[in-house]
């Protein structure tokens, strides 16, 4: 019975020695990357998106203080919370003392406070994108429409105005197929529609309009008609629009359209691509990432707009070379005191990306891993 | 057995921490069946039975009932070396990987030809249920048989399931089976089989089967504190949408003629089930839903034609239906249907130079199509031709087998839903021609102790989706290739009468490396845009053990206990245009792939009574080639039990059987976000005539 009897007991050694532990809530890890640094913010967050399914939205907070990086906060901040912060984060901002996480494909808006990141509730929204705030409402894009008994049923977004003192929605208002980011100017709600559920196989299937909402009634005033596929809209200085569209990732490039706001239509479109863009003063950052049918690569811009010449007045921020070694960015920011340039790269989406400190001059800073697809900022003033 | 020999067995044991589990390699249906059937299943080929030089395994007759396998799926997460990615529960997707090197490069073949989906590659083992099969064998590299079609010379590592052929002894015309299955998860599983003896020369089997299950099991998840250990969160759930309806129908005919075998049979799958999806933040509950129409019909004749010359005939045609329907109304409405089909024939031609030389040249062809709904999808037709050129000699110590594959692919589109302006090109024509060579070393007359070794380079074609699927597929693809390198040894021992009746040990050292791997990369921006690209680039590392004792105790009690190890470095050398985001994947353990795994299936049989005991081992694993405590999966191990007995009853044969699996009630996950079953138990009943 010599061999049967080892057998078993190194059978019992390994069910023994196998055991598992139970597995720890997420620590930050922290990276001091820079010295301490006055410039009348505290801080920013960022939201990393992580991809679709993996539950892997997390939230990391720069520290202007300490010139630390702290990386995945919200599990060690809110560690009762089951599944953490959620899947796909899409969009961030702080209004009043409050921080806002919108949190795509886990249907909810996160509200935690600013100071710290400890949650305060949700506002539960389906398919929700993009959030901007007036007078104490949030108002939220949602790709979700209106149920209806149909068989060639296609679904219209809405903009839901939420309540922040109860983070209940108060009203909604139906707009166009599916649309994304958002811009509160002179009484109106611009919301670019882009319709990108139906535009797949045929590009006329796509939206074109900016859907024009009067603040103080709430319902659609308009539509404007911009070009296929829109994505970002920002109002700059004077109340005016941008508005970029992704086209049709076939034959129509991505390109950037300027609305009048007095004429309420388009009067001026300039000649770049925009994937993502961020406005500092009177200058528009802008980059974008086209794939090229001829190439077969991803081509990647980088500019600079003037919003009131509406001239590209430069074709590159980034001067060092580091351009070269970023596979796909995907978020901006400029610090609007030091004008440092931030700019993330999602690199190959399901493993972690990188956030690039850029100084105004465009030279490399810093660089530090961050989570899955790192995507969305939120400047935090000082207290 | 020596000492020498016994040291070193139990070194080895202990060394690899005996997660090692076994397959039985050589013997397997003719063993004793405790239902007192004569089971001489197999007709005689008239081939000479050439000696697998290949590193094989293969479960069959009472070692595969013993393990509590729902799905074929179930079954082969004992096999050494082998991944299944399992999405949880009855109706969940089960895909295999061999040795890493991904589930596109597996070839499966039911009953002697392959499965085959040329829209993305993967087959479904899930699918398959252990019913109606009979053995299941896996091949590194291919099947150690020259005489057989081109196409089994297509994969990196092929499993080739056997259903249930008719068999009869002397007095018999009629078997009946029926089974019925119940347990966990709401299954009602009825099973019905029926055979005949048509003419002296011609049996009919026709089988059926019916599954209705829930899908709805609690699962749970936890979290604690770093340092205290104290609970943060811990929350148990339902899981839903998994339910699942099938119904699986399949006949065949099975004849022999003067010297030779001819037989031809029908299949037929068809499903609804809900895909259960992950589980995020706020999201517990999907309402996806899949349904699936599978059916052939496939034939094959051998027989020898001269002395020397053998021929073997293979036919068969596919019809394969696809439903996905996302009727979620806050998120995009998609209801597309995916038809597919093919035709496919095939011969082989076997000579026999001499007694020792075996030569083979097989000959196959194959057309596919694929037509969709989907928005912007173009249809693509491939046709395949096939070459294999192969030999095999035993030049008495020495035995091997050298074969030459050329495959050539051609495919053309039709316009099908896309856009007016939208391109509609096919892929250019690809024509490869690719090498394998075995070699067996047996260098004791006396002692079964064989050396061997291979090396195989083939590739997968880039599939229907990864070509045409509308925005993500990339007509320019190469085809994804593999460089298999292989050397083990096996040894077997029989000592009839003694306790350790007879053991066997085989263990393969291997180098894979695949080249040009697709992988889907970011496309644009934003949006989750997909484009599939070669760039990825894996090495792989790894040992597999297996071994296999029984014994023979005292008061006719027999003991079965087979266990496999493996061990494997799978890492991603694939290069970035970001050297800092390089050095974060670069050497990384690719996705899912656990250093150490292994299995121990066990059973103790006495008399009419028959008690099995399995257990699976994965150690830990990423999520991702960035192998960072954030994709950290965690070791997961289950334990099954089972208990059966059979009764004779008059003309009747009773089992009665009682499973439990996941004893320990581990909450585990193979696939994050996926959550995998909890204790759960299953009886069956099963009646023969």
């Amino acid at each position: 019975m010599r061999t049967p009897a080892l057998f078993f007991i190194v059978l019992l050694l390994f069910v023994v020695s196998s055991c598992r532990k139970d597995v720890e809530v997420f620590m930050n890890e922290d990276t001091s990357l820079d010295s301490s640094a006055q410039n009348g913010f505290a801080g920013f967050y960022l939201l990393n998106e992580g991809n679709m399914g993996s539950n892997k939205s997390t939230l990391d907070y720069f520290d202007y203080a300490s010139g630390k990086f702290q990386r995945n906060i919200y599990a060690a901040i809110n560690p009762n919370v089951p599944k953490e912060l959620g899947d796909v984060g899409n969009d961030i901002a702080i209004y009043g003392n409050r921080l806002y996480a919108v949190v795509n494909a886990s249907n909810k808006v996160e509200v935690m406070d600013a100071r710290t990141a400890r949650r305060i509730g949700q506002i539960q929204i389906p398919n929700c994108r993009y959030i901007k705030f007036d007078k104490g409402f949030a108002y939220i894009t949602s790709y979700a429409g209106p149920i209806e008994v149909n068989p060639n049923y296609t679904q219209k977004g809405y903009v839901a105005k939420i309540d922040t003192t109860t983070l209940a929605m108060v009203d909604k208002c139906i707009v166009g197929y599916q649309p994304d980011g958002l811009e509160i100017t002179n009484g109106k709600i611009y919301v670019a529609n882009s319709g990108g559920y139906m535009g797949a196989g045929n590009t006329e299937k796509y939206e074109r309009t900016v859907s024009v909402i009067d603040l103080a009634t709430f319902k659609e005033d308009k539509r404007i008609d911009v070009a296929y596929n829109l994505h970002h809209i920002k109002a700059d200085k004077r109340g005016d629009l941008w508005v970029t569209s992704r086209g049709d990732y076939k034959k129509l490039a991505s390109r950037l359209y300027f609305i009048d706001k007095l004429q309420q239509k388009v009067t001026d479109t300039l000649p770049i691509a925009v994937s993502n863009y961020y406005l500092d003063g009177d200058s528009l950052y802008v980059y974008s990432t086209e794939w090229s049918y001829i190439t077969y690569s991803n081509v990647i811009t980088y500019g600079i707009v003037n919003t009131r010449t509406h001239e590209i007045v430069s074709r590159s921020f980034i001067t060092d070379g580091t351009d070269k070694e970023i596979e796909i960015p995907y978020g901006i920011m400029v610090h609007p005191v030091t004008k440092d340039i931030y700019v993330t790269d999602a690199g190959n989406y399901v493993s972690p990306g990188l956030l690039y400190c850029f100084t105004k001059e465009g030279k490399k800073k810093w660089s530090v891993r961050t989570g899955d697809i790192p995507a969305h900022f939120a400047l935090l003033p000082k207290s | 057995m020596s000492n020498v020999l016994k040291t070193l067995l139990s070194t080895f044991l202990a060394f690899i921490g005996t997660h090692l589990y076994g397959q039985q390699t050589y013997r397997d249906s003719t063993r004793v069946d405790t239902g007192g059937v004569k089971t001489l299943r197999g007709v005689t080929i008239y081939t000479s039975v050439y000696k697998e030089v290949i590193p094989s395994q293969k479960l069959s007759g009472d070692n595969l009932k013993s393990l509590n396998s729902f799905s074929v799926a179930d079954a082969i997460r004992y096999f050494a070396g082998v991944q299944v990615k399992d999405y949880g529960g009855i109706g969940g997707l089960k895909t295999v990987d061999m040795r890493s090197m991904g589930t596109n490069h597996m070839g499966v073949f039911y009953d002697g030809i392959q499965l085959g989906n040329a829209q993305n590659g993967q087959i479904d083992l899930g699918k398959f249920s252990m019913d109606n099969i009979e053995s299941i064998a896996v091949y590194n590299g291919q099947k150690s048989d020259i005489f057989q079609p081109a196409r089994d010379y297509g994969s990196s590592g092929s499993i080739y399931l056997r259903s249930r052929k008719p068999v009869f002894d002397s007095s018999k015309t009629t078997n009946f089976k029926g089974v019925f299955k119940t347990g966990s998860f709401d299954l009602i599983n009825p099973s019905v089989l029926f055979e005949r003896k048509l003419t002296e020369n011609i049996n009919y089997s026709i089988s059926s089967e019916f599954i209705k299950s829930s899908g709805r099991y609690p699962f749970r998840y936890k979290r604690v504190y770093h340092k205290s250990g104290d609970i943060a969160w811990d929350t148990t759930a339902i899981r839903q949408n998994g339910d699942i309806n099938a119904l699986r129908v399949e006949s065949g005919i099975y004849g022999n003629i003067n010297r030779g075998v001819w037989n031809a049979k029908a299949y037929f799958y068809d499903s609804e089930r809900g895909i259960p999806g992950a589980i995020v933040n706020n999201v517990w509950m999907r309402s996806q839903r899949q349904w699936d129409r599978n059916f052939f019909l496939q034939g094959s004749l051998q027989k020898n034609v001269l002395p020397k010359y053998d021929i073997q005939v293979n036919a068969k045609y596919a019809n394969d239906y696809m439903r996905y329907l996302n009727p979620d109304p806050t998120l995009m409405h998609i209801d597309n249907n995916f038809r597919q089909q093919e035709w496919y024939g095939s011969v082989a031609n076997k000579y026999s130079v001499t007694k020792k030389i075996d030569i083979n040249l097989s000959t196959d062809f194959q057309y596919n199509t694929l037509n969709s709904n989907l928005d912007g999808f173009v249809s693509p037709k491939r046709f395949t031709s096939l070459v294999a050129l192969a030999g095999a000699a035993e030049l008495g110590k020495l035995k091997m087998q050298a074969s030459l594959l050329g495959t050539f692919v051609d495919e053309r589109v039709t316009r099908g839903n896309a856009a007016s302006g939208d391109s509609a090109i096919a892929a250019p024509s690809k024509n490869e021609v690719t090498p394998a060579v075995f070699l067996s070393y047996k260098p004791f007359p006396q002692t079964d102790f064989n050396i061997r070794a291979f090396y195989k380079n083939i590739f997968r074609m880039p599939t229907f989706n990864d070509l045409y699927y509308t925005d993500i597929g990339d007509i320019s693809l190469k085809p994804e290739y593999t460089h298999q390198y292989n050397l083990g040894f096996a040894y077997r021992k029989s000592r009839a009468g003694a306790l350790l009746s007879e053991w066997q040990l085989q263990s393969d050292f291997y180098f894979n490396q695949v080249t040009d791997k697709i992988v889907a990369v970011p496309k644009g921006s934003g949006m989750y845009r997909w484009m599939m690209m070669n760039i990825g680039e894996v090495e792989i590392r790894g040992v597999d053990v297996v071994s296999d004792l029984a014994f023979s105790l005292p008061k006719g009690v027999l003991l079965n206990v087979r266990t496999a190890y493996t061990y494997q470095t799978a890492q991603d050398f694939t290069k970035r245009k970001s050297k800092e985001l390089q050095k974060i994947t670069y050497g990384g353990q690719i996705p899912y792939i656990p250093w150490h795994s292994g299995s121990v299936i066990s059973s103790i049989q006495y008399q009419s009574w028959r008690l099995n005991y399995s257990f699976i081992y994965v150690g830990e694993r990423y999520q991702n080639s960035a192998n960072i405590p954030e994709n950290y999966e965690q070791p997961w191990y289950t334990s099954d039990v089972s208990a059966s007995k059979n009764i004779q009853f008059k003309r009747y044969r009773f089992r009665i059987s009682g499973e439990l699996n996941n004893v320990f009630n581990q909450d585990y996950e193979v696939v994050l976000n996926y959550p995998m079953p909890k204790r759960n138990y299953k009886i069956i009943l099963s009646v023969e005539l």
